[in-house]
């Protein structure tokens, strides 16, 4: 069990919903992974299509919350107008806000990224922000209402996975009661163990679920490990030591020389 | 009146965003709607009255990350 926001979630595993080979492989993975949050967007309806409408029949039957993101956005006027039209549909004030910098690294534009909690935040919304390892950063995004963050281990889609196990270290060491969510570049569930035995608290993923051989096995994969990572984690980690230590004792040792 | 719908001219008679959305037959309730880049809300659709050269987004939920 997993207390966000007031809300007690079953999963610590978070899970995009694009890519997937089908919407029954995209259903069955949810359900194989354990999670209770997915996440979704908003695009344009073309000609009075019914694909929205499909997409969000599905969603629903699934019986999982919903995160809406402003992927995409590049202006924080762009990400702000998306975040209220998802709140309209989705009727959720939970928004993962994205506000892109660059187009080739999807590296997010910071500044604007606080710009758009600030404003969102005092809308009422629950915003949580896909953001960098920065520490600074992170403080701004709290000074700005958001009660949770978002940092990327990599850039999104790469599957490289924690590429600064320093930076991710050092920023569940500055913010130990604030819930912080490893968002893009995991690609194996090592990865989102590893980042789950250093103390976050969930991470979310799409990628390397979607695009994988078998994205529900890969889905039921990364549940396991989100699980595996988080229990490690509260159990007390070994630190790792320089020397070998004999971990049987010495005392009672036969000698037959 | 001529409108941006999704980025394409329409011409068209409807005169509030409901008659809109109904007349290019995007219906439900699933629906999220923003003119000249402001939200306007599902429950305020039928009051809002369209001008000439408006701009209309209209989005749906689809696969994201």
């Amino acid at each position: 069990m997993f207390e966000l926001l007031g809300t007690t979630l079953p999963s610590r595993l978070l899970l995009g919903t694009a890519q997937y080979p089908s919407p029954a492989i995209l259903a069955d993975a949810v359900k194989a992974s354990g999670t209770s949050v997915v996440t979704v967007s908003l695009r344009r309806e073309m000609a009075g299509g019914r694909a929205g409408e499909k997409f969000w029949s599905l969603i629903r039957s699934l019986g999982v919350r919903i995160l809406p993101n402003t992927a995409g956005c590049h202006s924080v006027k762009e990400a702000v107008t998306t975040a209220k039209m998802a709140r309209d549909v989705f009727g959720t004030s939970w928004i993962k806000l994205e506000v892109i910098g660059s187009h080739d690294t999807l590296q997010p534009d910071v500044f604007g990224l606080v710009e758009g909690a600030r404003i969102l935040c005092e809308d009422g919304f629950s915003v949580f922000p896909y953001t960098t390892d920065d520490l600074v950063v992170a403080e701004r995004l709290l000074e700005a209402g958001c009660r949770v963050l978002m940092p990327w281990c990599a850039p999104i889609g790469s599957a490289l996975g924690p590429v600064n196990m320093t930076a991710l270290r050092s920023m569940r060491g500055h913010f130990p009661d604030v819930p912080l969510i490893v968002d893009a570049g995991l690609g194996r569930p090592s990865h989102a163990a590893t980042v789950m035995e250093l103390g976050f608290d969930a991470v979310l993923l799409n990628t390397a679920v979607a695009r994988a051989a078998d994205p529900v096995g890969m889905a039921r994969a990364f549940g396991k490990a989100v699980d595996a990572g988080r229990e490690a984690f509260s159990s007390g980690l070994l630190e790792p030591r320089e020397v070998a230590v004999p971990s049987t004792p010495i005392f009672g040792r036969a000698v037959f020389s | 009146m001529k409108l941006l719908v999704n980025g394409k001219a329409h011409e068209v008679a409807a005169t509030t965003l409901a008659e809109l959305l109904a007349a290019l037959d995007y219906e439900g309730d699933w629906l999220a709607t923003a003119v000249n880049s402001d939200l306007v809300h599902k429950a305020s659709r039928a009051e809002f009255r369209l001008s000439d050269g408006d701009r209309i987004e209209i989005l749906s939920p689809m696969q994201g990350g």
